[in-house]
């Protein structure tokens, strides 16, 4: 039997609102029929530090994790955490990542530079690469704070799981105030 | 109804479904979770406990009592509640007892890797192994029935990877036909002096005995025949790999990882060409399948360290790797104490006064890196204390003056207390600074005893530590407001100098605190451009909401900049300004 998995990685910054992200995006697949898993470290992560979140679906998932060199799609909050993921990334793999630069505690203190070739690296590697300034195209649809469904709209358009999947998950797991505001922003971002 | 749990939910939720009627921990990654979850369940009493040995033996009264009982730890937590476990697998249980412990292979959290399922053995004491969320629910529940049937406690030995993973679980009743707790004495069972406890002996052998032999039919425990050239014995975590990476291999699966089903091993072994254990950590099945003198591989090709991923797995087994980008050197991201942080200023004040400085277990910890350098030693909960009066017994008496052990409020309560009490009877000249920021922050914030709130939210008596520390024996108490440099680096000398036991005490609380009242905003401060010199001395608290941004032209100079968003007032970085350039904005 052949297994049709999704591999998709989530990165950033602990802090970002990655694990939310990644939960939507599990909600959304199990709603549409798929075996699920997710897996990601907590604890010293939170403080601050690099963050990747797995994501995997389709017909029957075994490991949490998703093989070294075999992720499809590399979801990046930011923009070095993105490039430090690409290893992960399939030849051919998709990249949709948020244009966003956080510095890490070294740029803070002077001691490194932010690195200034990062989209140049990402697009030499990866053909498929779609830049989103996510901050940007949320605060234009209404609020800034739902920058990351903007980037999960422009990845959603991706996969194979239908639109009403990715709202029902929305509704399900984003606060009741918030669901109109984020339905909106997702499918600005589904059109990216 | 179907669900995507956390491995850490789905306990919370098969302990909800075998009719669990206590819930008791200490929190520690990753398992902290499991009892936060249990908190939707009204039917259960949880509580944080200040310490594994105490959640321990409270979950041991809710048994002997007649409820059933769930504890939970992370695997350093066992060392803690070693000393109950052991007895308690002498005196068994009356409702069903379940010693769920989370291991940390790779050390993601934690400061060492060490393999619970070796407390099992040492503790004869079944352990059961789930690989997933839907397993981690129907294991939990097992491991109830499996108590009682047997007269044991059950350990259900989660990792990192099923506690914080997440799948599909189908959800199920709570069963309602459970006996109704009461007292009922039975000290022969019960009391363990040497009398009762050599009967009691021969029961725990002859259990494990039994339990051994039906093993091999118990449906957790599985033969999987497909490809019979390689046969892989492997359970937990381990077995998703190896389906991942060698779908067509022979497994045996199994749920019951102590004691071992002999005969289905036997079966399997005899099956396949070649037989393998696949095992994160140490070889705790391989070495008693070869004890039974059965050929098999294991240790050779897989690691002793850290956890297994599926790429380390096709390593071992030769299997072609898929070839990614190679990595790229580019600035590391670890973690950080949040802006504001209370303990900042007195890791700064540590490393100007030179202090050597005994650590302990929290976001403190972090106080070890660079800027603020100032953590010489951390080896487990509460042992800051402990350490910094033994030092103080070999070094000269300058260098005794150097000493200072530093600890947080949930850790000085966890087992800090005792190495304190100690330092009063033994007369140390050590200095000890209690990090109070009135949480357990580095688990993601959970109450204890000095916080003034339960695990359910509802309030509690708050530890008094200056008066605690007076009733030990401690003669100097000092508290301090660590956002005020001076005063905190002024105190902290002054104790240092001091050739007696001292106490300092931080006052300042945790600022994720969400409850209202406790940890308030100050007013945001920003960076006068035009009087900033360049100088980096703001640089040196290591602060993330600090930026130093070079001039542009290529030469060292550059200004710093506070970033609005990150900002929370703390002043401390307008205190290191020796230009006045940083102020608070109206």
């Amino acid at each position: 039997m052949s297994r049709q998995i999704t591999n998709i990685l989530l990165v950033g910054v602990g802090g970002q609102g990655i694990l939310l992200a990644s939960e939507i995006l599990s909600e959304a697949a199990m709603l549409a029929g798929f075996d699920v898993k997710k897996s990601e470290i907590h604890g010293m992560s939170q403080r601050g530090g690099s963050v990747v979140s797995h994501v995997r679906y389709g017909t029957e998932v075994f490991s949490p994790i998703v093989p070294e060199g075999e992720g499809d799609i590399l979801f990046g909050f930011e923009l070095m955490e993105t490039c430090r993921s690409l290893p992960l990334i399939k030849p051919g793999g998709t990249v949709v990542a948020n244009d966003l630069q956080i510095s890490p505690p070294s740029v803070l203190m002077g001691q490194e530079t932010y690195p200034a070739d990062l989209v140049f690296r990402i697009q030499d590697h990866f053909p498929d690469f779609l830049l989103v300034d996510g901050q940007k195209v949320a605060r234009d649809a209404g609020n800034v704070r739902a920058a990351n469904t903007v980037l999960l709209g422009a990845v959603s358009r991706r996969l194979d799981i239908a639109e009403e999947f990715w709202m029902k998950a929305l509704e399900k797991m984003v606060p009741a105030k918030a669901v109109d505001v984020n339905k909106k922003v997702f499918k600005v971002g589904r059109g990216l | 109804m179907r669900e995507i749990l956390s491995g850490n939910e789905a306990i919370a939720r098969g302990a909800f479904e075998a009719g669990c009627r206590v819930a008791c921990a200490y929190p520690g990654t990753p398992s902290t979770e499991i009892l936060e979850n249990i908190t939707r369940y009204p039917e259960i009493d949880a509580s944080w406990a200040p310490n594994e040995k105490v959640a321990l033996e409270v979950s041991i009264g809710a048994s002997f009592g007649g409820g059933r009982a769930l504890c939970t730890m992370k695997h350093v937590g066992v060392n803690v509640a070693a000393d109950p476990l052991f007895t308690l697998s002498y005196t068994g249980v009356n409702g069903g007892l379940v010693l769920v412990v989370a291991d940390d292979p790779e050390m993601h959290s934690s400061q060492n890797e060490q393999d619970s399922r070796n407390y099992a053995r040492f503790a004869k004491v079944p352990l059961l192994e789930p690989s997933d969320s839907q397993e981690c629910k129907e294991f939990t529940r097992l491991a109830f029935e499996i108590s009682e049937q047997y007269d044991t406690p059950v350990m259900l030995r989660s990792c990192t990877r099923v506690s914080h993973g997440k799948s599909i679980v189908e959800l199920g009743e709570r069963v309602t036909n459970l006996p109704q707790p009461m007292l009922t004495k039975n000290p022969a069972k019960l009391v363990m002096l040497p009398g009762n406890a050599r009967v009691r002996h021969p029961l725990v052998e002859e259990r494990m005995v039994r339990l051994a032999e039906n093993g091999s039919t118990m449906a957790i425990n599985r033969a999987e025949l497909r490809d019979t050239s390689i046969g892989i014995i492997t359970s937990g975590v381990s077995y998703q790999y190896v389906r991942e990476v060698m779908p067509e291999a022979s497994t045996l699966k199994l749920g019951m990882v102590h004691p071992l089903p002999h005969a289905m091993i036997r079966e399997f072994a005899a099956r396949v060409d070649r037989l393998y254990v696949v095992e994160e950590l140490d070889p705790f099945i391989e070495d008693q399948v070869r004890a039974m003198g059965i050929a098999v591989t294991g240790k050779e090709i897989i690691s002793l360290c850290g956890e297994l991923t599926p790429g380390r797995l096709r390593t071992a087994f030769g299997l072609p790797q898929p070839i990614g980008l190679a990595p790229v050197k580019m600035p590391g991201r670890p973690p950080n104490m949040c802006p504001g942080c209370p303990h900042r200023g007195v890791f700064f004040a540590l490393n100007q006064l030179k202090a050597y400085v005994t650590g302990d277990i929290g976001c403190y910890t972090l106080g070890f890196m660079p800027p603020l350098s100032a953590m010489d030693t951390c080896v487990c909960m509460g042992a800051s204390i402990g350490m910094a009066t033994g030092v103080t017994k070999v070094v000269s008496a300058e260098e005794k003056k150097k000493v200072v052990a530093v600890i947080g409020d949930s850790t000085f309560l966890h087992t800090g207390i005792n190495g304190l009490m100690d330092m009063v009877y033994n007369n140390s000249p050590a200095t000890v600074i209690i990090l109070d920021n009135r949480i357990t922050a580095m688990t993601g914030r959970q109450d204890n005893p000095a916080s003034g709130f339960t695990l359910m939210n509802n309030s509690s008596h708050t530890i008094d530590f200056p008066m605690l520390c007076t009733a030990l024996g401690v003669k100097h108490i000092r508290v301090i407001n660590p956002l005020d440099l001076e005063e905190t680096k002024r105190v902290i000398a002054e104790e240092m100098q001091r050739p007696e036991t001292s106490v300092i005490i931080t006052d300042k609380p945790c600022v994720l605190i969400k409850r209202e009242d406790i940890f308030q905003k100050g007013p945001l401060y920003a960076v006068d451009v035009d009087i900033c010199t360049g100088c980096r001395a703001c640089l040196k608290i290591g602060c993330p909401a600090i930026e130093w941004r070079p001039a542009g032209d290529g030469s060292r100079k550059g200004r710093a900049f506070i970033d609005p968003q990150l900002c929370t007032g703390c002043d401390v970085c307008r205190q290191l300004c020796t230009f006045d350039a940083i102020g608070s904005t109206p």
